[in-house]
């Protein structure tokens, strides 16, 4: 479980977050969507002990993130934007490090290693060395180092950016097993279609501020069903129906270049924030 | 706090063992060119208190070494953070800063005490040996201690790897040379040795040079270092506490 009371943070004059508040229960996915720069990051990192936050109080499982940090850092796993491995180590010493960071035992650390290199299918990989990983490996890997200690929550950093669509659906499939195991995950995006795909519940977060927070189907059917897309110059306009004979209809009275399309969470972003996404 | 140190230096000692092999020749080079340029060349013929220059030399080359290789953790945790982003995974993970402070300093002190064997067995084919005795050790210990936790500090104030080297050739390199590694610091003239004085270095020369001559060593020499280090150190673990943004 995650809670967080009015959280804001700045960096010299930039304000990362402004009195960001939340609730995620226990075994929740829930995806933070917003654009470059909203603060997703910023978040994560407040939660995993990263970043100082400057007001408001953070909690993992009932634990004060900066009373109670080694508490609560135990509570997490993180899988960072960034690949953080030890690129000269082999992924074995990487995963058995991380063990040990977390206070593992020999025996468990083998045993939980064996398991999940198997949950994320790189047991033939186990001796090799990281940098001689794809990126997808990488990615993988860093999600199986994140859960070596059977984290409650499991924070996601933009698990997939940088990956081509076969593999970025690989690790959607190996997230969605995760979920299902009853671990809570906080999930950061900024790719709409793999918010819609996994989260239970999502958050839109502009400017350091959430603007919505509900499930996909909810925040999108503020829109209605279908939209018609019409590329003007060097914009798109978009119009929304609840219908879809309703939609078709209107490309019937218009002239050519219309496209239409379901609704997804891009629309809603786009509506309340002004904004897109990307 | 143990265990988590314990992860950190593990983690150290793994990447020592992957790089040993090419580790092992980068030590021995400067050692042995000095060793020919000033042993045989320039120092041919002159004695040092009794001792052939060679002799006065090799100890000075352990103080040197064991601070070069005990800072150069330094770089080691600034590619870490800077390139690999692995501080992170330090930082998230729930160990104490003075885990991580002391298990980066045990690295530091374990590839120092790696470059001083180096330069023993290097003194043996030159045909001096020198008194490996425990306050030997100490001497080698305490100097490793002093410039791997200012690595450890350093490597979290500085912003980037330049930064970094700007300290070591202003700071670290001049030392080396001015330490009393090379010549006797009272070769100096007196306003030189006062200042010269104040280097953790200069004492850390002359305890190893003392006790690898097999002579009662100037205890305020070891006391000094001991403070001087436990000063860095304390420093080393403030900077990882204001290492978070």
């Amino acid at each position: 479980m995650i809670r967080i009371e009015d959280i804001s943070k700045c960096y010299k004059n930039i304000h990362a977050l402004r009195g960001v508040s939340l609730h995620v229960p226990e075994g929740e996915l829930f995806a933070y969507l917003g654009p470059n720069g909203a603060g997703k990051s910023t978040t994560i990192r407040i939660l995993t002990g990263l970043t100082r936050l400057d007001s408001g109080d953070a909690y993992l499982n009932g634990f004060h993130i900066e009373k109670e940090t080694l508490k609560a850092k135990r509570q997490c796993g993180m899988v960072p934007q960034s690949i953080n491995l030890d690129s000269e180590l082999s992924v074995f010493e990487n995963l058995d490090i991380h063990g040990r960071l977390f206070n593992m035992q020999r025996k468990d650390r083998n045993e939980q290693i064996q398991k999940i290199l198997e949950y994320v299918e790189l047991n033939d990989r186990k001796e090799s060395q990281v940098k001689k990983l794809s990126g997808g490996m990488k990615r993988r890997l860093m999600i199986a180092r994140a859960m070596i200690h059977s984290p409650k929550i499991l924070f996601l950093d933009e698990p997939t950016v940088g990956l081509d669509a076969s593999i970025r659906r690989r690790i959607w499939a190996l997230i969605k097993r995760i979920e299902q195991s009853g671990t809570t995950i906080f999930l950061t995006t900024h790719y709409i279609e793999e918010a819609e795909f996994l989260a239970k519940r999502v958050a839109f977060l502009d400017e350091g501020k959430i603007v919505a927070v509900n499930t996909p189907e909810r925040l999108m059917s503020q829109m209605g069903t279908w939209a018609v897309d019409r590329i003007l110059d060097n914009q798109i306009e978009t119009e929304y129906f609840k219908i879809r004979e309703k939609a078709n209809r209107y490309i019937a009275l218009q002239e050519e270049g219309l496209t239409l399309r379901r609704v997804n969470l891009e629309d809603a972003f786009l509506k309340l924030t002004g904004r897109k996404v990307k | 706090m143990m265990r988590g140190c314990l992860a950190i230096y593990y983690r150290e000692l793994l990447i020592l063992k992957r790089r040993l092999p090419k580790m092992i020749p980068t030590m021995s080079v400067s050692p042995l060119l000095y060793l020919v340029a000033f042993g045989y060349a320039v120092g041919h013929g002159i004695t040092i208190d009794g001792h052939t220059y060679l002799e006065f030399l090799i100890p000075g080359l352990v103080a040197m070494s064991s601070m070069t290789q005990a800072f150069a953790i330094a770089s080691e945790i600034n590619i870490a953070r800077f390139y690999w982003n692995v501080f992170e995974e330090f930082q998230s993970a729930p160990i104490s800063n003075m885990a991580y402070v002391t298990g980066e300093v045990l690295g530091g002190i374990t590839r120092a005490l790696l470059s001083v064997v180096i330069i023993i067995i290097l003194g043996l084919i030159f045909g001096v040996r020198i008194s490996c005795n425990p306050l030997f050790w100490l001497s080698v210990f305490l100097n490793s201690f002093v410039f791997a936790s200012l690595a450890v500090g350093m490597a979290m104030l500085v912003k980037s790897h330049a930064d970094q080297a700007m300290f070591s050739s202003f700071v670290i390199t001049p030392m080396a040379f001015l330490g009393g590694t090379f010549f006797p610091v009272d070769r100096f003239p007196e306003w030189a040795q006062k200042i010269l004085y104040f280097l953790p270095l200069t004492h850390a020369s002359k305890a190893i040079r003392s006790t690898s001559f097999g002579s009662m060593p100037d205890l305020f020499s070891f006391f000094l270092l001991a403070i001087i280090g436990g000063i860095f150190f304390f420093i080393a673990f403030n900077c990882v506490n204001r290492a978070r943004d």
